[in-house]
């Protein structure tokens, strides 16, 4: 009896409700989810980090700084004791959290408070250039597929003018091109230093990955009979494509979400690597690693640690996907009686 | 008999097929020239084989489908012709019922909200809705508390029932219904077809029953159209037809169709060859490379519908009828 009341409570449930119920169960979610939580909380720590606990300015160079190691004053930068003796080798990971707990990069700053700021900026440029390549091409591939004709045709084609460019290329461009100048649209100015520049760029470049596979949805949907029922009422095209067509939409929007900004992130600390993206002195996790790149050979942990955290950020982030797949995938479920 | 309801006068409709870039456009003629009476309170029967234009032909008379050509007069206004804002608001007068019960329900909606939705959409205020749409769940014969259900949660014949309640919320007078029980299990159709037996009893109902089984459409039917490549060949009283088929195509038809017992004396027609091409239709009867009663006649000259007794056929050569 009692269990044919739980089967009772079982059904009766929104496809929504049971995928959700799928996603709790996973432990790859919540393995995903404890990691980005992680990531990001310790991200949104940085200034606490820096002004309470290891009482450094991670934007300013201190070339003289020092700090202090089992009671003994040490200077931050030594010049190098390696080849030419040139150059300066930063200090070494302390592993205390009072001061370069991961060492210096070659400005003298904190490379972990450095870290902590940088993931700040790589994870909210990631998120909202995510967020923005979503919305635009949920808002193209939708139009497109449920007006089909030539609209369809203009947006298509426009789609395939970003698609004909390797995605690191036309961002590398833009990005070259944009931050020389900044941009000017109408009474808007971006200046060359803003964060909306990387943002749009970034965002732009993922439009065509997502919005073709919603229109090809959107084409599909429309055709459905529960679609045609819906014309065939005499509902308005708005109501249609808000109470029948986007609710069909929605789970592919869940699945791309974390894909995307994975993507969006990993393509920021690229051009940020390469001094088009992130400006000095603010920190992302690409900047760092070029820091890093420089002092490979004596302190590696600047290179390899940012490096880490991309991986981990966007791994996690990648497995999070691959859960909300297959929550929201109706075939890996059990149909009851259908 | 009573009034006619819905009149069609010439209706046609061409599919364009774009081919290679420069090449002349192919054209499917999908439903060519049709007229039908049909008349309040009745059911119509739609037979023909897959391809024939019947499905063309229900989903234009509710303007699902825009007709390349013709009338189709309901209540006084031509549907072919409305405009789109017009049409709208006459929509609720005429309803049409799908072949796939999975497909015509949005999985995301409760059977609550898919059976009020046309009372939403028409400006019927909440707990009016509420009302009629528990009073429809129980006329098609479903449970007080599939209101709440999800579409999943429901077998096809189930299903068939709320697309059935969905129909009549807006008290039709129309409804079309393609193929409704096709996609059922034998057992679950007939329990669905005598649904639709009780509701039009019930609320006056006229019906176009669209279907290739023709056991279901004379079991449901009053008269019964037979089309052939996108023209009505034959259209009888549903016994008069079964009983003594007068176009060759529409005996060839029931003669596929088995009968129960012993005494089938019926001679079984075979038709030779496949339906031909709707691009290259051929000249004169559409019938004409099928036809076992073939004459020069039907090469060239496509023959009218015409009445004979009680029924209009469209043959050179119809079998003729002892009633």
């Amino acid at each position: 009896m009692a269990l044919k009341e739980n089967s009772e409570a079982i059904f009766s449930e929104s496809p929504g409700k049971i995928a959700l119920r799928t996603l709790r169960k996973d432990k790859r979610a919540l393995f995903s989810l404890a990691i980005l939580g992680f990531i990001v909380a310790i991200s949104l720590l940085a200034p606490i980090y820096s002004h309470f606990i290891a009482h450094t300015d991670p934007f300013n160079s201190t070339l003289d700084a020092t700090t202090t190691i089992g009671g003994k004053v040490v200077p931050v930068l030594e010049p190098s004791t390696t080849g030419l003796g040139l150059g300066v080798t930063p200090i070494g990971p302390t592993w205390n959290l009072r001061g370069y707990f991961l060492g210096a990069d070659g400005q003298g700053r904190d490379v972990l408070a450095r870290l902590l700021y940088g993931g700040r900026n790589t994870l909210f440029i990631g998120l909202s250039a995510g967020i923005i390549c979503i919305v635009l091409a949920l808002l193209i591939g939708v139009v497109a597929g449920y007006r089909k004709g030539w609209i369809d045709a203009v947006l298509s084609r426009l789609l395939d003018v970003i698609w004909a460019f390797p995605v690191y290329l036309l961002a590398i461009s833009l990005s070259v091109v944009l931050l020389t100048s900044g941009l000017t649209i109408g009474f808007i100015h971006i200046g060359p230093g803003s964060f909306a520049l990387p943002i749009f760029i970034i965002g732009i470049v993922y439009i065509p990955y997502v919005a073709r596979p919603i229109r090809a949805q959107v084409l599909a949907l429309r055709e459905r009979e529960f679609v045609r029922a819906a014309v065939g009422i005499g509902a308005k095209d708005s109501t249609i494509i808000f109470r029948e067509i986007l609710p069909n939409i929605v789970p592919s929007i869940l699945v791309f979400i974390p894909i995307i900004v994975a993507l969006c992130m990993l393509t920021e600390s690229a051009l940020s690597f390469l001094s088009i993206g992130v400006q000095p002195p603010q920190a992302s996790w690409g900047t760092i690693i070029n820091d890093g790149l420089a002092l490979l050979y004596t302190r590696p942990l600047v290179g390899i640690a940012p490096g880490l955290l991309i991986v981990l950020t966007a791994a996690s982030l990648n497995l999070y996907g691959d859960a909300v797949r297959d929550a929201l995938d109706p075939k890996t479920r059990a149909r009851g009686d259908a | 008999m009573s009034e006619t309801i819905l009149s069609i006068r010439g209706l046609t409709k061409n599919y364009e097929l774009s081919r290679a870039l420069f090449q002349s456009k192919d054209v499917v003629h999908a439903v060519e020239d049709v007229n039908l009476e049909i008349r309040e309170g009745e059911t119509l029967g739609i037979v023909g084989e897959s391809g024939c234009g019947k499905s063309t032909l229900g989903r234009m008379i509710v303007r699902l489908e825009q007709p390349t050509d013709g009338v189709i007069l309901f209540e006084g206004e031509d549907l072919a012709s409305v405009s789109k804002k017009k049409l709208r608001g006459l929509r609720k007068r005429f309803q049409m019922i799908f072949q796939d019960p999975y497909a015509s329900l949005n999985p995301r909606r409760q059977i609550g909200q898919i059976v009020e939705e046309p009372l939403r959409v028409h400006g019927v205020g909440r707990e009016e809705r509420q009302v009629i749409a528990k009073d429809l769940l129980r006329r098609v014969g479903l449970d007080e508390n599939a209101y709440e259900k999800y579409p999943h949660e429901f077998s096809g014949g189930q299903r068939q029932r709320v697309v059935i309640a969905r129909a009549l919320a807006l008290n039709p007078r129309l409804v079309v219904a393609d193929e409704p029980v096709s996609a059922l299990d034998v057992s679950i159709q007939a329990q669905v077809l005598n649904i639709f037996k009780d509701l039009q009893k019930d609320l006056n109902l006229t019906y176009i029953f669209i279907a290739h089984d023709l056991g279901v459409v004379r079991y449901v039917s009053d008269r019964i159209a037979v089309m052939y490549l996108g023209k009505i060949v034959e259209l009888a009283d549903a016994d008069d037809l079964y009983e003594s088929p007068s176009h060759p195509y529409s005996k060839a038809l029931l003669s596929a169709n088995p009968r129960m017992g012993a005494d089938d004396k019926r001679e079984r027609i075979i038709l030779k060859g496949d339906i031909p091409n709707p691009i290259n239709r051929p000249a004169g009867c559409a019938f004409n490379p099928r036809c076992p009663k073939v004459q020069e006649i039907c090469r060239t000259d496509s023959p009218k519908l015409t009445t004979i007794g009680t029924r209009l056929v469209a043959c050179h050569f119809p079998e003729l009828i002892s009633e």
